[in-house]
């Protein structure tokens, strides 16, 4: 192949920084034991931008947006290497709390994961755990405003005390990002929002996203090339753990610059 | 590249055959739950069939002359001197008079022997009841003997010589007068919920070991449920993967399986030799009893928080909490059906268990009613055994009735374990 040799240095192509960054990652090394996921990874993530991760299974690209709040912290023997910051400081060797950066970076996950709750207590758990309400209308107001974010406000507003498992998964997957919402995150990481919901709740959600991008910046794993062009504003390609390229969604889908990229893009593998 | 495999034909002798096993596995299985059944009626319909008898008990009316004089001399009226007085002779003479003629001290012990060698508490508990009828004749039902109560339940034929009878062709004739006279009665058996252990069949009652079944399961639930779930938490949420938990775990798998009774040698040594507790006190027996529950609480609730799927972990530490947080919000209620679960089987096998409570003298004849966790005690498993082991016939429908105790003890605490369940279940 002839993309082989680039292995050698994991070179990035193009534009790993951005004017505005609000998160920078650098050399981030992960290792899962002795098998190492992520090599070098050099990439800034814009403020109030949708940066997507494209990339055949078992990349790394998931890897990486769980060391952005450092949800790799509760799997047995993951170690991070390297140096990423939000707003200038170091997530993994300052000290810093991981509860509380996880309250600043929210994060919705693949399969829809509301708790067995009441739609009402599944958004009032975050604000009620960090104490940003400090009455019940307050709360209450918090809910409705988390989930007209949300655009679910209309469908669940009669039944908030109902549980929040009973509703359809592209409703329980606009739960699950009004909860996140509802504390005031800065970042919001989604790992692969969509993937199990039909193209019309599909739809919905990517509407969701960039109506958030300009209250918070979201970083986006998704394996669908075209739901990282439509809804991305730059685009990280990873294969084997290395990030191949990165640049502006418009950009790395008409002119790859890297054969992995052009491969992967065109459908040749992955 | 063209495909030469020939369309499907299933075999027909293959289908029959497979049709044939699948029918035969669904025999098979329902042969074998029918024969849990079977033996399960079988088993309810044995203890029930020897053990309803002992929930009545045959009484004997007695015309009894209540004197004043000799009940009350000083006329006081007062409850403490009525109790002291002694109704023993007053009793027997009513006897003496039901049966006029009686003479030799053979046969006044054996009539005497008609009526239950604590009958004269009846009589007591008649007139303190009414203390009216101190200095008239009443008609007082006392409790007959074990003897005469397993005749009138059919235990003991007639119709056999009377050198193999318990009840003599003389005391026959007496009862057979009384009977005729419409003095012989069967009532419910109160005493026997009401009363502790005694020699007597006929005064024996369940309340000891109930008592000091509760007592104990109490100290049981109190120490192994909070040290067992704690545990278990750890172990799954908090504790890193390594030589030491592996250790651990391979441990607690191992102390569910090692025998009773060496918990009962356990508890001996630690609490009652170096601790110096008291023997046969219900606190000992609890604490042994949890060292053996601890193992399966354990393992129940490891596997009950191990089913939590990960992805509400995820969310919950996602959303900013801590692991403590998540654990006790959010993994801890989930898991609860099976925790409880877990705790009530448990519990259950403790509630059973009888040999290592031989090891710290929990079998024992104790007629007293524990009023408290340190006083002597024993509990329902060794009362049945106790009786079990007892010569006089009307023990054997008291073993019965003890064994329908404790499982309507165990039914009581299944029913408990499914309504919790149901409380705290929650749809997915």
């Amino acid at each position: 192949m002839s993309y082989a040799m680039d292995m050698q240095n994991y070179t990035t192509q193009s534009e790993t920084a951005t004017s505005e960054p609000k998160i920078t990652a650098r050399d981030v090394n992960v290792f899962y034991g002795a098998s190492q996921a992520l090599k070098s990874i050099q990439l800034d993530i814009g403020a109030n931008e949708v940066t997507s991760l494209i990339g055949p299974s078992g990349c790394g690209k998931s890897t990486f947006l769980r060391c952005l709040n450092r949800m790799n912290d509760v799997i047995e023997n993951c170690t991070v290497e390297g140096r990423i910051s939000l707003d200038g400081v170091d997530l993994y060797n300052s000290g810093l709390d991981p509860v509380l950066l996880r309250a600043r970076v929210g994060m919705v996950f693949q399969k829809p994961n509301p708790f067995p709750k009441s739609i009402f207590d599944n958004i009032a758990y975050g604000p009620r755990l960090h104490g940003t309400v400090s009455n019940k209308d307050e709360l209450d107001e918090r809910v409705e405003k988390s989930l007209r974010r949300a655009g679910l406000w209309e469908e669940v507003k009669d039944r908030l005390d109902k549980p929040g498992t009973g509703l359809s998964g592209g409703q329980q997957q606009r739960l699950c990002i009004a909860r996140a919402i509802a504390i005031n995150p800065e970042v919001i990481l989604m790992d692969e929002p969509c993937s199990a919901l039909d193209p019309i709740a599909t739809a919905k959600i990517e509407e969701l996203i960039d109506e958030l991008r300009e209250r918070f910046t979201i970083v986006i794993v998704t394996h669908s090339m075209q739901q990282a062009a439509r809804v991305s504003q730059r685009t990280a390609f990873f294969h084997l753990g290395e990030l191949v390229e990165v640049g502006e969604t418009d950009r790395l889908f008409t002119s790859p610059q890297d054969d992995r990229t052009q491969g992967y893009i065109t459908g040749r593998f992955g | 590249m063209t495909d030469n495999t020939p369309p499907l034909k299933i075999n027909p002798t293959l289908l029959k055959r497979r049709n044939a096993a699948e029918k035969r596995f669904r025999f098979y299985g329902l042969a074998a739950v029918m024969t849990a059944v079977l033996v399960l009626c079988l088993l309810l319909t044995s203890i029930i069939s020897k053990g309803y008898t002992a929930f009545q008990q045959t009484y004997i009316l007695v015309d009894i002359r209540l004197d004043a004089e000799s009940i009350d001399p000083k006329g006081t009226k007062r409850v403490e001197d009525l109790a002291a007085a002694s109704y023993k002779g007053l009793l027997r003479n009513a006897l003496r008079e039901q049966f006029p003629g009686i003479e030799g001290r053979k046969a006044k012990r054996s009539l005497y022997g008609l009526v239950g060698s604590a009958a004269d508490f009846d009589v007591r508990d008649a007139v303190l009841d009414n203390p009216k009828l101190v200095g008239t004749t009443a008609t007082i039902a006392v409790k007959s003997s074990d003897d005469v109560d397993s005749f009138y339940k059919g235990y003991i034929p007639r119709d056999v010589p009377e050198s193999n009878r318990k009840i003599k062709d003389r005391e026959l004739a007496w009862l057979d007068t009384l009977a005729a006279d419409d003095r012989i009665v069967k009532k419910f058996n109160v005493d026997f919920f009401t009363n502790g252990d005694s020699r007597e069949p006929e005064e024996a009652g369940i309340l000891g070991a109930v008592v000091g079944s509760l007592y104990t399961l109490a100290i049981t639930l109190a120490l192994c449920f909070p040290i067992g779930v704690l545990t278990a938490i750890y172990l799954e949420e908090f504790a890193p993967t390594n030589k030491w938990t592996d250790l651990i775990e391979v441990n607690i798998n191992n102390l569910a399986a090692v025998p009773s009774i060496v918990f009962g040698l356990l508890g001996l040594a630690i609490f009652l030799n170096f601790m110096g507790l008291p023997r046969s006190a219900p606190i000992v027996g609890g604490m042994v009893l949890a060292l053996m529950t601890l193992p399966t609480i354990i393992i129940a609730s490891r596997a009950a928080l191990k089913a939590v799927p990960p992805s509400i972990r995820e969310a919950a530490l996602g959303i900013g909490a801590s692991r403590m947080q998540t654990v006790f919000h959010h993994v801890l209620p989930l898991a609860m059906p099976g925790i409880l679960t877990g705790t009530i089987l448990g519990m259950a096998q403790a509630l059973g268990e009888t040999a290592p409570l031989l090891m710290i003298g929990m079998v024992a004849f104790i007629a007293d009613i524990p009023g408290s966790m340190s006083d002597a005690a024993t509990v329902l498993p060794v009362q049945i055994y106790l009786w079990a082991d007892s010569p006089e016939r009307g023990f054997v429908e008291k073993t019965s009735a003890a064994i329908m105790i404790l499982l309507a003890f165990l039914v009581v605490m299944n029913a408990i374990a499914v309504i919790l369940r149901k409380r705290f279940e929650r749809r997915w």
